[in-house]
């Protein structure tokens, strides 16, 4: 157990002396999963706000189906997306496999679900009444939508922060549509499951320290956001 | 949340993500963008576990101006790899499967740049009394008895391999044996978290030398069985055939083929880990494949 507090110091000299690789598989990890949560978020509030209020014959069958793949394991969606990008894959010739590129996609894939399902479920928390007062005003569909968005800001970033925490934590998906390249698609979650496969302990509890310490300051800057 | 600090809080939000992608990829001074001159390799776990490609990888990639991806397989999916296209030049040894491979037309030609042994090692008190006796005679031992514990590797590799050779020269149907007791453990990793789950269990297990020399510090395993001719132990380069993949980067492959084998990496190969662990953890045989 004295490594845990081993890889606390090991955390403190690799940040303090802003050692390259680290800060190399930071910015990456950071990159990939920033980038995925926020193209996947574009799709899926007005996905999710459009299944929400459309009525339409299959519509619960749907979304027990986006909530069954909130188990699907990331190994498995891995598996799925390097099928799609192999080079005796149908994408394949778009030469993604191994690249960062691919993992965002990849991951985008992955949160889906998390993000339609949870946006879906902070609609359904609005009262009713919101959306029937502003209709009653004459709101169009369009602003109808943005209202209740707006009622459920909380929910719905509650869901935007969730699916960024799947996002940069998973392991598998990384792991087999990257490849844990070193300097080109090695990030957090792979490289401390290389290191402790490795037998170095220290390094890789230190670098699950940094992630979560990324994590908490993102977390805190969106809250500081939130309560403006 | 004002509506006019949304639009505003969203476009920094996205300038974010893009400033960190950017910096992200100056940082490893790459292009965003596919493609680029880079080289896929699918390796053996054995060749990475020793750290012989980390060393080797900064010496190729500056020779010839390119960026050498490797990816860190075992030699089972470094074939398939190989198989779909997804790299351009594999380091395995698991000699059986690598001439099907080639007689397959995946791949152009197989090329032998190093070798070691494999051994059998176990824990110091040797509870299964099997020390120096013959890989075949050990095997029957620790089937027979059935008590000690055996970790294989489980996973198709080039060390599966040779462990399942050793079992058909003893005379044994591996699937019988795979399904024999809880003795017999498939692990299903790579060699060096094999080793170190032997060393946690105290079970016996088919180690390449390479490996096991560098994790040995870490370990709490001997070497118990070190003499047999079927313990040889050969890495081979091979580049997938332009026919199998017409976009594979021939050029480059051949390039990684003659580097391992020029006279200066080849004495590099044999001096990896001399200095460090006492022993050559790599013997050069440069394109030929070496007699016992």
């Amino acid at each position: 157990m004295s490594e845990i507090w081993q890889g606390l110091v090991k955390a403190l000299e690799l940040i303090i002396t802003l050692d390259p690789e680290v800060m190399e598989i930071a910015a990456r990890s950071l990159a990939i999963s920033v980038t995925a949560t926020l193209l996947a978020s574009v799709i899926c509030l007005p996905l999710g706000s459009l299944i929400h209020f459309k009525r339409f014959t299959g519509k619960r069958t749907l979304i027990n189906l986006i909530q069954t793949f909130y188990s699907i394991p990331t190994v498995v969606v891995g598996l799925f997306v390097f099928l799609l990008f192999s080079r005796a894959g149908p994408l394949g010739g778009l030469n993604l496999l191994f690249t960062p590129t691919v993992m965002v996609i990849g991951q985008m894939i992955l949160i889906t679900p998390v993000l339609l399902g949870l946006t879906i479920s902070a609609l359904s928390g609005v009262d009713k009444a919101i959306p029937e007062t502003a209709r009653s005003l004459g709101a169009s569909d369009f602003q109808t939508v943005a209202v209740v968005l707006k009622e459920a800001r909380f929910a719905v970033m509650a869901a935007i922060l969730l699916a960024f925490g799947r996002a940069i934590s998973e392991v598998g998906l990384a792991l087999m549509v990257g490849g844990n390249i070193r300097g080109f698609t090695r990030v957090f979650t792979t490289a401390i499951s290389l290191e402790t496969s490795k037998g170095d302990i220290e390094l890789a509890i230190a670098l699950g320290i940094i992630l979560i310490l990324i994590a908490l300051i993102i977390n805190l800057v969106l809250n500081r956001i939130q309560q403006r | 949340m004002k509506r006019n600090l949304i639009i505003p809080i969203l476009a920094s939000l996205v300038i974010l993500s893009l400033l960190t992608s950017i910096i992200g990829c100056a940082a490893q001074g790459a292009e965003p963008l596919p493609p680029q001159p880079r080289l896929r390799v699918a390796t053996t776990t054995s060749l990475y576990d020793t750290g012989l490609w980390g060393y080797l990888e900064p010496m190729f990639e500056e020779k010839y101006g390119v960026e050498l991806d490797i990816l860190y397989a075992g030699s089972g999916i470094a074939l398939e790899y190989g198989r779909r296209g997804d790299v351009d030049v594999i380091t395995v040894h698991d000699k059986p499967n690598e001439e099907k491979f080639i007689a397959e037309g995946y791949g152009v030609e197989r090329v032998p740049f190093a070798y070691n042994y494999f051994l059998i090692v176990g824990p110091a008190n040797d509870p299964a009394g099997i020390k120096d006796m013959s890989p075949e005679d050990a095997f029957r031992t620790l089937y027979e008895t059935a008590s000690s514990k055996f970790i294989s590797r489980g996973d198709d590799s080039g060390t599966h391999s040779k462990e399942k050779a050793i079992w058909a020269a003893a005379g044994y149907d591996y699937e019988v044996v795979r399904n024999s007791g809880d003795w017999y453990v498939e692990a299903g990793k790579g060699m060096g978290p094999t080793l170190q789950m032997a060393s946690e269990m105290q079970a016996y297990t088919l180690t390449d030398m390479g490996t096991y020399v560098s994790y040995k510090s870490k370990l709490e395993l001997v070497p118990i069985v070190q003499q047999g001719a079927i313990l040889l132990n050969v890495y081979s380069v091979i580049a997938i055939s332009p026919e199998s993949n017409p976009k594979t980067n021939t050029e480059m492959a051949n390039n990684l083929i003659a580097f391992l084998t020029s006279p200066e990496i080849q004495e590099l190969i044999g001096d990896y880990g001399v200095e460090e662990y006492g022993m050559q953890l790599f013997i050069p045989c440069a394109g030929a494949e070496p007699t016992q």
